[in-house]
């Protein structure tokens, strides 16, 4: 598959996300296999694993998360490359400069594949060059992972006040999430976050998903589901330039979940199962665990229902629909998922037919929260709760909007349900609602959004 | 002077509901539309006996002219008789190619220059699932337009594509607007109950799925480069078909053949033996039957 490609150049950094799962363990064993393999078919690039521990919003206890990094670390240790193990807590610590797409290398299109390998080369001798200056303390993450090695302080650290805020952020976000559905979006936003730093410190250009043809398939569903059509091809495709500087592949794509776990049993690859956000829940606790259980039972039913569902996918342009002539500039990306942004409101679509039925009927929101003061300006004589997300709703996509006004509207509820006991008590009131506000829209803030908005405030005065 | 054509389609109520709002939208705002009722009859015994009732009564209410095409005048075939004929396991096919069919040789009949037909929000949902599961691009692109250049000659268009079906029905509800409703007779293929029991569930976990699904549908973009089917007519009927015959033609020499099954799937070596006017070969229908179950079929 890689082979085929042909999209990775010799000595090349490439990150591989290793989750511990039957696909990337696969992926892991192949990659292993194939840096063996004899002269004419080896791959040449240098390969570094990425393990990100996300026990913290699956609901585990810090004994149980450094149980399982120690399970991985040895198999990582084992496959002799070098590995960083990540936690999801960390994703507070990164700078905001994550989201911002650094400029293309010049080698991406139309070259050949001689010419390409010869810009990369020119390019990493660059990167070499600067290197040496550039190791700032600023970024303890990238640093000791290198090693591998300091993750247990690192986790020890979690747990003790001198590292709080991350350890509650996180878990405040999350449990400011109603639905499930949000959050495995949330999560796989961060989780990219996360890699791309990673990726982006230690100098690695390209990053491989273990991905599985059923995953593929579910994933194109969901998200079809979720009104991410436009970005079908790029969320599931082979692979995936939004990020610019860092490309996304997913080599194992092709397979079946069915023939990778046959193949791991064959050749004894280890595994490691650890529980997940929707590990409990029941089918239809989201979108996405009622996609695929729909798309299993579908499937022993109809045995070609998977592998349609993956040529539709494959049929599928990264590009969007058409190119508006009158507009040269090329449109915004998402804040959080950097895909082209999907919400110019076009005559008779859905989106306006949204936005005029929000309008003529906008949701009662927190203005509800003090009987008295229904006043327009919102209650207590402060902005609305939605005032927060207006502001950054235009700068995301459809699907992502959808994610972040469950995290606003959530808000509202809280608020609501805080108010029955006391409902005079209009200090209270206003109270949870600066909670509501600040806390959930800050942590967000803080690493990703601060940076864009300062940025296109900047460009409205 | 531009035509509308109301159609009756099987959901009652969204075509009840077109009709009365449209009608309304045209008195109000003086679009100077020339308004029509179009309702196919299938010709199932007691089915379409009780809603052709239902469209008569609210033709009476709406004041507009009602026109009646049934099966029989179309295609010399009923769909009781059709069942009789195939037995009851794949009639959806003919129920499902012969009605999109009728509608526009129904309209054309009248003179109309455009179909409006009922579609509502959660059947533009389900058909972008169903497309997306059975890997049709080429529909899977346009099914969410809102104006089509239409399987047939006239282009359709659908005015009810952002309401909810609950929203239909209830809106008929507090109109007071009479209507029937009810699922086809012949039970509806599994593989479609199947989706619309996911949007269902889809709806459930999250209200707005319906329009997320819609607006999915109006975005995706389909490559450059596959090739979609090119898009002819009929040599037999004129129909819009990208084979040389169109599906219901060959459905409907399959009938009148004896031999319904072989129309139904493999239809590329059924068209060859047709146009080349031989006789389907007796492996021909072995073959089919032994497909059965591999393949899906809508
Ligand atoms: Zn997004
Ligand atoms: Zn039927
Ligand atoms: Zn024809």
């Amino acid at each position: 598959m890689l082979g085929k490609n042909r999209c990775i150049y010799p000595g090349e950094k490439v990150l591989l996300a290793f989750s511990g799962g039957p696909t990337s363990s696969s992926m892991l064993r192949q990659v292993q296999e194939g840096l063996n393999r004899e002269a004419a078919k080896k791959l040449r690039f240098k390969p570094g694993i990425i393990y990100i521990d996300e026990g913290a919003v699956c609901g585990r206890t810090l004994d149980e998360r450094e149980k399982t990094c120690r399970q991985v670390e040895a198999i990582l240790q084992a496959s002799g490359f070098p590995y960083h193990l990540v936690f999801l807590e960390e994703v507070f610590d990164l700078p905001a400069s994550v989201l911002n797409s650094l400029s293309h290398r010049p080698a991406d299109q139309a070259h050949s594949y001689k010419e390409a390998v010869a810009d990369f080369t020119r390019w990493r001798q660059q990167c070499e060059k600067k290197e040496g200056a550039a190791t700032s303390l600023e970024d303890r993450l990238a640093e000791c992972s290198l090693q591998g090695c300091a993750w247990k302080e690192r986790l020890a650290v979690l747990d003790t006040s001198s590292f709080p805020a991350s350890h509650t952020e996180l878990s405040r976000l999350f449990g400011a999430v109603k639905s499930l559905t949000a959050k495995e979006e949330l999560l796989q936003t961060l989780r990219t976050h996360l890699i791309l730093h990673v990726a982006r410190r230690n100098g690695y250009s390209k990053v491989m998903v273990g991905d599985s043809c059923t995953r593929v398939s579910v994933k194109l569903l969901t998200n079809l589901c979720l009104g991410r059509g436009a970005f079908l091809a790029m969320d599931t495709g082979f692979s995936d330039s939004r990020h610019g500087d860092i490309l996304i592949l997913r080599p194992m794509r092709e397979y079946p979940a069915k023939e990778i776990i046959f193949y791991n049993y064959l050749f004894g690859v280890p595994t490691i199962f650890t529980p997940g956000l929707g590990t409990k829940a029941s089918d239809r606790a989201s979108i996405h665990l009622l996609i695929e259980s729909f798309l299993c039972k579908l499937q022993s039913e109809f045995p070609s229902t998977v592998s349609t569902v993956y040529r539709t996918g494959e049929k599928l342009s990264a590009a969007p629909r058409e190119v508006d002539s009158g507009v040269p500039t090329a449109p915004a990306q998402c804040l959080l998922c950097l895909c082209p942004l999907d919400t110019n409101v076009e005559d008779g679509s859905s989106l306006q037919s949204m936005l005029l039925s929000e309008q003529l009927c906008p949701r009662p929101p927190a203005e509800n929260c003090c009987e008295t003061g229904r006043t327009q300006a919102g209650c207590c004589g402060r902005p609305p709760v939605v005032g927060d997300s207006s502001q950054l709703l235009p700068l995301l996509c459809y699907g992502c909007r959808l994610t972040v006004k469950e995290l606003v509207s959530v808000q509202g509820k809280v608020c609501a349900t805080r108010r029955a006991p006391a409902s005079a008590d209009a200090k209270v009131c206003s109270c949870s609602q600066d909670w509501a506000q600040g806390k959930v829209a800050r942590s967000l803030s803080h690493h990703t959004f601060t940076r864009r908005l300062s940025a296109s405030d900047a460009g409205l005065r | 002077m531009n035509a509308i054509m109301g159609t009756i389609k099987e959901k009652g109520q969204d075509s009840t509901v077109l009709a009365h709002v449209l009608r309304l939208l045209n008195e109000r705002h003086g679009y100077g539309l020339r308004l029509l009722l179009l309702s196919v009859d299938e010709g199932i015994a007691g089915y379409r006996d009780d809603s052709l009732a239902a469209v008569r009564r609210s033709r009476g209410r709406l004041g507009l002219p009602l026109h009646v095409v049934s099966y029989q005048e179309l295609y010399g075939w009923s769909m009781d008789r059709i069942v009789r004929h195939t037995g009851s396991r794949n009639n959806c096919t003919f129920c499902g190619v012969f009605r999109r069919q009728a509608l526009d040789r129904g309209a054309v009949l009248l003179g109309a220059d455009k179909i409006a037909t009922g579609h509502n929000a959660d059947d533009v949902a389900e058909t972008i699932l169903m497309n997306f599961l059975r890997g049709d691009v080429g529909r899977l692109q346009r099914c969410a337009e809102i104006l089509t250049g239409g399987e047939g000659a006239l282009p359709r268009c659908k005015p009810l594509k952002h309401a909810y079906e609950k929203e239909i029905v209830l809106y008929a509800y507090f109109q007071g607007l009479d209507y029937f409703s009810t699922e086809c007779v012949y039970a509806p293929n599994a593989y479609r109950g199947h989706v619309r029991a996911l949007l269902k569930d889809l709806e459930a976990i999250r209200p707005s799925s319906v329009a997320d699904l819609v607006h999915s549908g109006e975005r995706l973009a389909v490559r450059k480069d596959v090739r979609l089917p090119v898009q002819g007519t009929c040599r037999r009927c004129g129909y819009f078909s990208s084979q040389p015959l169109c599906k219901a033609c060959v459905l409907l020499e399959g009938l009148n053949r004896g031999l319904p099954k072989l129309a139904i799937g493999k239809t590329n070596r059924l068209q060859k033996a047709l146009l080349e006017g031989e006789k389907p070969r007796a492996d021909l229908e072995t073959e089919e039957n032994s497909r059965v179950g591999r393949t899906i079929d809508f």
